[in-house]
This record gives C-alpha cells, structure tokens and sequence, in this order.
C-alpha cells in the first residue's frame, strides 16, 4: 500500500467530495439555459460561488471559475496587463524570481510576444520575497501590475502578501496573488487591501482536477482569454456547475477544520523535518519552519539526483516529489531553489514531502525509517552528470 | 532478478523489456532523456529522443504493467557523445556515435547509476547475444542472420560491463518476428519505424550540424604527392572514402575518380587520391578492449612473450562499420613502434597529447587477407572469431595496399582521443 505524501501536487478527493460530485453531475442542465433544467444547474453553481467566497471573504461576483489553476492564473496575469496597459499604465510586470510556472512561463511569453518587460525581484534564503527590492522596485517608475504567490509551492514558504499589497496599492499597482498551494492550507480571509485578483484551484484541497477559480475584486478589470458567449466576469465557456459544486465541498471541508488540520500536520511535518535531523545528515532542509505551509518539507540531499531518491521512496512505497517541474521527464534544477542561492548541483538533490489532513505519524516514521538507507543509495549513485568508472 | 529496461520509445526496446517480465525478472522501465531541449514530435521517420519517444515508451511500460522513470543523462550524452563526435571530426577522424554511447552511457553511466539503485542487469533491445561458458565466463555473439545483428556497436564492451548486459531479442529470428510480437502483446510501438539517424541530429543532415559546430576554414586539397589539386571550404565536412563534393579544377591525369584519402586537420588539408589507395591492409588501434575473456585466456591466441600483455598472431574476422561485412584477418597485440611509417605526413597532429601512441605503448593492429575499403581512422574495427565478439579497436592509422604505398608518406595517421 502506497503512504502517499504529495498532497501539494494533488490530494486524494474524500468520499464525501466524490459523492457530492457523482449528484450534481446528475443534474442535467447548462447553467446558462434558461429553462427549469438549466435553473437547477444555475442553483448548483451559484450556491458553489457563494460558499467558495465565503472562505475567502468576498462577494459571490467576485468569483470566476475557471478550468483550474493555471487558467486562473494566466487569466490574471495576462488579463490584468492587457487591461492595465490599454488603460494607459504600461507594460511593466513585477514579479518575484521564485513564482510557479504558471506565471513565470505567462510572464515570460508577454515579454517575448506582447512587448511587456519584467522585474523579477529576488527572495531571500527561504525564498521570501525581499520587500526592500520590491520597494526598490515601485519607487523606480510605473508598473502594470504586480503578481506573486501566497505561499511557494516547492519550499512551503509563506510570502509576505499584506505587506507587499500594501507597498504595491501606495503606488497605485494592483496585485495578483497565486494563492493555489496556500489556500486550504492557511486561511486568507480576509484577502489584504490592494490585492486585486486571487488564483485557487479545486484538486490541491481535494476537489477534482480541471476546476479552479480567479477572485478578480470589484474594480478589477481583466481582459479575457477566452471569448465566446461571456458566461463569467472575465471569461466564457459553458459552467461546470458539478466541478463548481464539488469544489465548493471540499473547500468547505478543508475550511472547517482548517486550524485542526494545520496543526496535525505541523506536528507531523516538525516530526519529520526532527526526524531527519537526527537520522539523515547528509540532507539538508530547504523549508523554513517557522513560515511555511504546515504540510511541506523540502529538502536537499547534495551529491545525490533527487529522481534517485523519488525511484528508491517509490520502491519502497513512498509517493513523493522531486518539487520541481521537468520538461518530458527532464529535471532542471528547480529555479526556486537557485533563486534561493542553492547551486545548481546540490538542487538537483530536491525531495518535497507533502503531507495531507489523513497523513498518520506512523506513516512518518515509516518515511523516517526508509530515508537513511534511500540517501545513502541515492548518494552511492551520484550525480548522472559525474564521469562513470566503466567503459574508460 | 532486477532489471532494467532501457526503453527508447521504439519496438525493439519495449519487446525486449517485455521478454524480461516474461522471464520472471522485477522490471523497471527506464527512458534516457539524452537531450536537454527535446522536440515534441517525431518528424517523420527520423531521429529519437522527442518527447514522443519518450511517452511511446511509457505507454509501453503502461501496457506491460512494469513501474517507469525517465532518467535525465543529457549531460553525461553531450560531454561523452556529442563533444566527442565533435572533437572526432575536428580532428579529422569519422566517429560511430552509437558505440560511444554504449560503451560511455547505456552501459556506463546508467549501468552504474541502475547497479547502485540496487538492479542487477540493464536490458536493451539490441540484437547480439550473450553466451555463458562452462567456467562462467561471458561471450558477446552476433544474433543470427536474418536479424540485424547489433553485436558489431556492443564490440566495446568489457567483461564488466557484458557481466550486467542483458539482450533479451539475442535470439529472434529476424524483426518481423519482433514486430509480429509487440503487436501480439498491444504494444502500440509495433509499426514503428526504425530510427536510422544519428539520434542527435534529427534532421540527418550531419556536414550542416557539423559546420554548425565546427568553424570551417577554407584550405586546399592535394594530391598524394602534395601538389595542390583544389581547394575547399573546411576541411572537416569531408570524411575518409568521400568522392562526391570535391569540385576539383584540375584533372587527375588519367582521368579516373579521385577520393579523399585523408584529412588533415592541423594543415586543413585534404588529401585525394584514385580508389585503390583507398584499399588498406592493416589498421592500428592503441585504444582497445576485450570483450570477455582475452584471445589467450580464450585459447584463441598464445602470449607473445616478447612484450607483457602482448600477443601472438591468430586468425579472427574484422568489421570496421555497422553495416560492413566481416573479412578474413590475422590480429596481434604488439608495442607500437611509436609511429606508423611515413606518419611525419602530418606531423605536426602527432605531436598533440592526442596523436599516435608512444612507443611502447600496446596496439592492436590487424592484417587483412584482402585489401579493405572504407577504413577512417576513428572508426571501430570489431574483431570476431566465428560469431563471437572478441574484441575492438578505435582505428588510429591505417596502412594502404596500394602500391604507390611503398612512397614513405603514405601510411594515414591519425591522432588518439
């Protein structure tokens, strides 16, 4: 049986959640119909909207569902700088170095197609964003917008949105952040004055893949991506009211229970990070305890591949990940850690465990039990890059 | 066992890796990501390594029902194949790519790699098989007929590296049967194509890629008695045997075809002359290996007592390119006399820390019965005695059957990497 524990790449749809989506599939109906069928699903998704709003704190019209994550956040991203720019603001984008690929490739093909330019403000150690860069930053001319994460996605570290809003509306520059890792995860309400667009998605707490969600607050324009019948503030497509619906669900259970279940997973998580202190010195911890995410640890394990040590955790029944994106299986040394200041070489050892609301202390120290021998298999191996003995 | 299967997204690797479940082995598929910036898709026919390749491959770990990784080695590929095959060129020689990365990753880096993970073997679908003799010893042996024997590009390996080889289509008959199978298992590869192409250069326009990478530098051609014949515009995108491309302006003077008989790198000359001295009836090589036992500990050969290590004359076959047919020879290990007669040709490249073997230094070296064509130095010469593999060389200098031969400048040296 596998001990899963990469909650932050999608975590497992509860029953509950699974029954409530198997139901409102059941509904027949566009939500955009105007008959009695069409009705029914329009209740699906507007009483999803509600709910979902209402852990954030805002209102119902502030929510556009999307086809998950990454929509929501190119739709910010790019939405809000054709938007800005056609209102006479320019075209600079000021983002921190250690962001998702969602907005790092969405900033960049700005960049490359639309003529906009970028600042990519540096982090610190823990992959924080540095305020004083970005301050740096908005005192040294106009900016179209500024988009940023709400907690890293690799390292867990939460980023310091308030603030950064708060510096960003002094100068008159709306904020997206890409809240997706953190939201279910810590609580955002109520959302910071001067931000103007949040990105979440269902299947990080447990909804279904496909499904997410932009908060675009009153007096935010973004033009849309997606043109055709203009079903939502900002985007159209027919409505998945059932996706809508079981998202709603799952938020709503991750919320209820949001401080029970951060504190069973700090307590786990500071259990594991103590556990591998102790039992595996060779790694070192990339997450910065005090400020992250309860559920993520990253750590590095340098002179070892970090795909050693995912296929050796995967034999022995461990799902974890390696954190970082890679094109056709290709690993590249995760961009945040190198922004971090983590050389290229020791990021190529990453290991993220995630942990998720049903993760059990014996399935941590059945990890810590596995780890030691992992490493030290993973370290024999080395580096793919270093000069082989045989066939010299 | 714990094996694993290196599957490249082709059917030959998904056939064999299901032989190997078939077997009773704990398989893990593995695909080798050997570029950095892979295409998205195949075009055509041509080239690997796109990320089609890389999902065919998946797919086929997904319907044998065997756990799949991809393993990054794109760095490992362009330092020990890539560079090298750039630097082979540079230095006027004409490498085989395929071997380098069989002897340098398959079964180097990515056997060291799978060993330490805890595997015990790394399978592969070439066509060559292994046989155990009675002591335990490993012999690498042509697949049969039919099949399109690959024992000639696993020459390079060594009894180490053949001790953790597993080639479980050593024994198919011929590729349909292959085909036939992984269409019978569902395997979605079955119709595939074979890749042809040096993997790396999709295209298969290798002169454009290697222009690319190497500056060319105009220079001049020149007969075998150095007078100037013509002139050229790199002389690294000519290759030993090539007759097209050379626009010479003035005639041979009987008339006939010329080739070119030798590049020069370090004068950037090119050296043509009439097919027959194209003929060679020995090649040399300093950088060789046993593929198994030795010719003496096989019983093959006796010692040559005269030098340590050395051996005696015996009788083999030897092929010098993949698709080439084997030739009658007699092969000995003996010192190198330090340079081959007339190697002052281009002296200035056997003084590089890359040129000939000191003297001293042993060297396979290997007469023909009949004169042989198409030998380049930096190709491998593959020695076989009935169908097994014994051994090989990297080509280092070639001595000419033609009699204009006798004339001291005519052996072809070449330098060592």
């Amino acid at each position: 049986m596998t001990i899963y524990l990469d909650h932050a790449a999608t975590s497992p749809m509860p029953r509950a959640v699974r029954e409530r989506y198997v139901e409102a599939l059941e509904v027949v109906g566009n939500p955009s119909s105007i008959h009695s069928s069409g009705q029914s699903a329009r209740a699906l998704l507007d009483e999803a909207r509600a709910r979902i709003a209402a852990t954030l704190g805002v209102d119902p019209i502030e929510v556009t569902f999307t086809g998950g994550g990454t929509e929501a956040v190119n739709l910010a991203v790019k939405g809000m700088l054709w938007s800005r720019r056609a209102a006479g603001h320019g075209s600079r984008i000021l983002a921190p170095a250690a962001e998702h690929h969602a907005t790092l490739d969405a900033v960049q093909w700005l960049v490359d197609h639309e003529g906009a330019t970028v600042d990519w403000l540096p982090v610190d150690a823990s992959g924080r964003l540095r305020l004083d860069a970005l301050e740096a930053a908005l005192a040294s001319g106009p900016a179209a917008l500024l988009t940023m994460l709400w907690a890293n996605n690799e390292v867990g570290t939460l980023q310091p949105v308030a603030e950064a809003a708060a510096l960003a509306a002094a100068a008159g520059v709306p904020v997206h952040v890409d809240a997706i890792a953190a939201y279910g995860q810590v609580p955002l309400a109520p959302v910071p004055v001067g931000v103007s667009a949040v990105s979440i998605s269902a299947h990080k707490v447990g909804g279904p893949v496909g499904v997410g969600a932009l908060v675009l607050r009153r007096g935010t324009e973004v033009e849309p991506l997606l043109h055709g019948g203009a079903q939502q503030r900002g985007r159209s497509g027919t409505m998945d009211a059932a996706g809508a619906a079981a998202f709603a669900h799952a938020t709503e259970l991750a919320h209820d229970a949001l401080d029970d279940r951060a504190a069973h997973k700090r307590a786990l998580r500071d259990r594991l990070a103590e556990g591998i202190r102790d039992r595996v010195p060779e790694a070192r911890l990339s997450t910065d305890l005090t400020d992250s995410l309860p559920g993520t640890l990253h750590l590095r394990v340098p002179g070892a591949e970090g795909d050693s040590l995912l296929f050796l955790l995967d034999q022995a029944g461990f799902a974890v990940s390696t954190g970082s994106a890679c094109q056709a299986g290709v690993p590249e040394p995760s961009h945040v850690l190198l922004a971090m200041g983590v050389s290229p070489s020791e990021a190529r050892g990453s290991l993220r465990i995630s942990l998720g609301p049903d993760t059990t202390a014996a399935e941590i120290d059945a990890l810590l039990d596995a780890l030691p021998h992992a490493t030290r298999q993973a370290l024999a191996a080395g580096l793919a890059a270093r000069q082989p003995r045989l066939g010299r | 066992m714990k094996v694993l299967a290196a599957m490249s997204g082709g059917v030959d690797s998904a056939v064999a890796a299901a032989r190997a479940v078939d077997a009773g082995h704990d398989v893990v598929g593995v695909h080798l990501a050997l570029s950095r910036m892979p295409g998205t898709l195949r075009s055509g026919a041509r080239g690997c390594c796109t990320i089609e390749d890389s999902l065919d491959a998946r797919r086929a770990a997904e319907r044998l029902g065997i756990p799949f990784y991809v393993w990054d080695f794109s760095e490992r590929f362009r330092d020990d194949v890539i560079d090298d095959f750039i630097a082979e060129y540079a230095a006027g020689r004409t490498p085989n790519p395929c071997m380098r990365c069989n002897e340098r990753i398959k079964f180097a880096a990515v056997l060291e790699k799978a060993l330490a993970l805890g595997f015990d073997a790394v399978a592969t679908g070439h066509y060559a098989h292994i046989v155990t003799d009675d002591s335990g010893h490993r012999e690498l042996h042509r697949a049969s007929d039919e099949a399109k024997d690959q024992s000639y590009v696993l020459g390079v390996l060594t009894s180490e590296q053949l001790a953790h080889a597993m080639f479980p289509l050593g024994r198919t008959p011929n590729k349909a049967a292959v085909r036939a199978e992984a269409s019978a298992r569902g395997l979605t590869v079955a119709q595939k194509p074979d890749s042809h192409d040096i993997c790396f250069i999709p295209d298969g326009d290798t002169r454009g890629w290697l222009a690319d990478r190497i500056a060319p530098e105009a220079g001049t051609i020149v007969d075998r008695d150095g007078a100037q014949v013509g002139s050229h515009d790199g002389a690294t995108s000519f290759t030993v045997g090539q007759r097209r491309g050379l626009n010479l302006g003035v005639p041979a003077p009987d008339g006939r075809p010329r080739f070119v008989l030798e590049v020069r790198p370090r004068s950037n000359e090119v050296v043509v002359g009439p097919r027959e001295a194209l003929a060679v009836r020995e090649l040399a090589g300093a950088r060789f290996t046993w593929a198994g036992l030795d010719p003496v500990a096989s019983g093959i050969a006796v010692a040559d007592s005269t030098a340590p290590d050395a051996v005696a004359e015996f009788a083999c076959e030897v092929q010098v390119r993949a698709h080439a047919d084997p030739v009658p020879a007699r092969a000995r290990v003996v010192p190198s006399t330090g340079a081959a007669p007339g190697a002052a040709a281009d002296a200035d490249d056997a003084g590089s820390p890359a040129g000939l073997p000191s003297a001293g230094t042993l060297e396979l070296v290997v007469t023909v019965q009949e004169p042989l064509h198409g030998v380049a130095p930096g190709q491998t010469a593959v020695i076989y005695v009935g169908t097994r593999v014994l051994g090989q060389c990297t080509i280092d200098r070639t001595v000419s059957a033609d009699a204009h031969s006798d004339s001291p400048s005519d052996a072809v040296p070449a330098t060592a990497s």
